[in-house]
């Protein structure tokens, strides 16, 4: 096949890819646009296997490669739980990552396959994508293993930051484009690869752990510690693999060793859905630097779709909490929000608490019923009596509307999937400043599993660490119920005054079995 | 002006003239000897990429917040496009630890294209409208 004739290829994926994207704008012609991104991936794959001078051994390892990937990815993706998303995708995501590491790794050692030099003697400009291109997929990788960690609650949700936290990660960012640079001047020397890589890795792991998660601390950290030492010798087998250098050998030990303790060292930061947005966005940016490398305009192109999507998604999760990226990126919630719940709650105030025939008592009386869901909700899998629930109501003729922030749950529209798991029309569901305005002719919101993004506070307290986010004002509901497991902090660890409101009444429980219970006694 | 200084100027000239136009010569057979250097012109590739980065751009903002999951599992599929790279590694590559490496890429990027697609297409089948 002449080059011409794939590189044309290449666009028609690349055009499909950005149609698939395009499919997403509503929810009846996203199905044809996902299947425009599988055919879009088939022609990309296709394309490559006609490329002239493949060999007989390369067909054989391709294949196998696919079949084993591919049997992988599908198990995994037809047994997952939805409520297990955020962690799929950052797995995924630490998967495009490592795979951007191997194939500068690959470009480094086999040049000619790409068109880019000969072993030795690579251009100049390669050699600068290339390291570009693997740091950032290095960094991707490792940020979106520790994300999982958290969001699998391998490791403790809680932020971990240390002194010179900040100044250590810029430190090695520094390091790492001086590297580059040596990288590039020595004219793609091995050993300064890998310490790019390690480097990388590094980065990607201390950016990343200081973000709070949800999940109890737990002692499964050591694991993760574990994890990256044994990653740093992997890279030592590797760099070994590749005619290796003595002294860079006892280097990259220290470094997995270094990298093992900074991982344990804890303190505050900030927030889940960001951080799969913007790790969405490395993702990209990585493809798109591998791309240049190996001057591959579909890479590009897709690489550019990609990273460009998650950065407008993390803008969005940014935007849903009133903060910048940067003050995401510099930690910021957990550890002032625990000083401010902490000296800003009087004791002696009181709740108004209920059971579940109350519940079903106001809810029967109501005409409209607006429903908030959150992440609890997702955590207690009560999405399909939430169903059951406004299904038994729409019967009694109230009506029946869910309300979705933008940051409820761990990834951007999260909540929307559980809820179309349920069964529950898209077209019930509503977003932020779709629905803000019906709350004050609502008669009841039913907050389940939510918290921080209801909180009063964030409008009325300039000295909350909310102040300023967005919130659902299910207050101006004549009443509000709470479906909440005790009166503990949010996420934001910040007192919610909207419990000790006289039209709040509070349903102390577990969401599922409180749902159920209320959808038994209206069925009396 | 005599007549002679006249010539002896237009001769200097005609001396520079001669001369730019080596220098001309010269630099034209660098550059061309450095585009050829170059395979695909960096210039060009970074006008697809900025280009593309504006077409995302507006794309993703006509996503609906309801679909932000099954972008994310999309994006995530689609960026696995690496896969190319990783297949010319596998089957191109003289280096047996360059194909090594091509073929753990091949297999990381596969579980994505398959896994990321499927759970997309999962995702989004249970987007229904109400029944009317």
């Amino acid at each position: 096949m002449s080059q011409d004739l794939t590189e044309l290829l290449y666009l028609i994926a690349a055009v499909l890819f950005i149609l698939a994207l395009r499919g997403l704008s509503h929810p009846d012609t996203s199905r044809r646009g996902n299947l425009f991104g599988m055919v879009g991936m088939a022609i990309a794959i296709l394309a490559t296997l006609a490329q002239p001078g493949m060999s007989l051994a390369g067909y054989g390892l391709i294949a196998l490669g696919l079949l084993i990937g591919g049997a992988a990815g599908v198990f995994i993706a037809l047994r997952i739980q939805m409520t297990a998303l955020p962690q799929l995708v950052a797995a995924f995501h630490s998967l495009v990552g490592l795979a951007a590491v191997f194939v500068a790794a690959s470009a480094l050692n086999a040049p000619e396959a790409f068109g880019i030099g000969t072993p030795g003697d690579i251009h100049l400009e390669s050699l600068i994508e290339m390291s570009v291109g693997l740091a950032i997929g290095a960094i991707t990788f490792s940020g979106s293993v520790i994300a999982f960690a958290k969001l699998q609650a391998l490791m403790s949700g809680a932020p971990i930051t240390f002194r010179y936290q900040h100044p250590l990660n810029l430190a090695i960012g520094i390091v790492i484009v001086l590297l580059i640079i040596a990288f590039v001047a020595t004219g793609g020397y091995q050993p300064i690869f890998w310490l790019i890589a390690l480097l990388s890795f590094a980065l990607g792991f201390l950016l990343i752990i200081a973000f709070v998660a949800p999940g109890a601390p737990q002692p499964i950290f050591w694991l993760i510690a574990l994890l990256s030492f044994a990653l740093g010798f992997l890279l030592i087998i590797a760099f070994v693999a590749t005619g290796g250098y003595q002294p860079l050998f006892w280097l990259l030990a220290l470094l997995s060793c270094a990298l093992g303790f900074l991982l344990i060292i804890p303190i505050g930061g900030a927030d889940m859905p960001v951080i799969v947005s913007m790790l969405n966005s490395y993702s990209g940016w990585a493809a798109s630097g591998i791309g240049f490398t190996i001057q591959n305009l579909a890479l590009i192109i897709t690489g550019a779709l990609v990273g460009s999507s998650g950065a407008i998604l993390s803008y969005i999760m940014c935007k849903g909490m009133n903060r910048s990226i940067i003050n995401v990126l510099l930690g910021g919630f957990g550890s002032e929000g625990g000083a401010a719940a902490a000296g800003g709650a009087p004791v002696d105030r009181t709740v108004k608490s209920g059971n579940a025939e109350d519940a079903a008592f106001i809810l029967k009386n109501a005409s409209k019923v607006i429903i908030v869901p959150g992440y609890g909700m997702a955590v207690a899998q009560a999405q399909h009596a939430v169903r059951e629930l406004a299904d038994i109501l729409k019967k009694e003729g109230v009506e029946v509307k869910y309300a979705i922030h933008p940051v409820a749950g761990r990834m951007p529209g999260h909540m929307n999937v559980l809820l179309a798991e349920a069964n529950v029309p898209y077209d019930e569901v509503f977003e932020l400043e779709e629905i803000n305005n019906e709350f004050q002719t609502a008669d009841v919101a039913y907050v389940i599993g939510a918290n921080d993004v209801t909180n009063p506070a964030a409008k009325n307290d300039p000295n909350s660490p909310i102040y300023g986010m967005p919130i659902l004002e299910v207050e101006k509901a004549k009443t509000v119920l709470f479906v909440k497991r005790s009166m503990a902090t949010g996420y934001a660890g910040v007192e919610n005054e909207l419990f000790y409101r006289p039209n709040t009444m509070m349903l102390f429980g577990d969401a599922k079995k409180m749902t159920e219970e209320i959808v038994q006694a209206l069925g009396r | 002006m005599n007549p002679q200084d006249l010539a002896l100027e237009a001769e200097r000239l005609a001396e520079r003239a001669a001369a730019l136009a080596h220098h001309a010569e010269a630099l034209a057979m660098t550059s061309s000897s450095l585009a050829a250097h170059a395979g695909a012109p960096f210039v060009f590739l970074l006008t697809t990429f900025v280009l593309a980065c504006f077409v995302g751009y507006y794309v993703v903002w006509n996503v609906t917040p309801a679909l932000h999951s099954p972008l994310m599992s999309v994006t995530n599929a689609i960026s696995s496009v690496i896969i190319v790279g990783a297949m010319l590694a596998a089957g191109l590559a003289a280096s047996g630890v360059a194909r090594g490496f091509g073929f753990v890429a091949v297999a990381l990027a596969s579980v994505n294209i398959f896994g990321g697609f499927v759970v997309t297409q999962r995702m989004l089948s249970m987007f229904r409208k109400k029944a009317k």
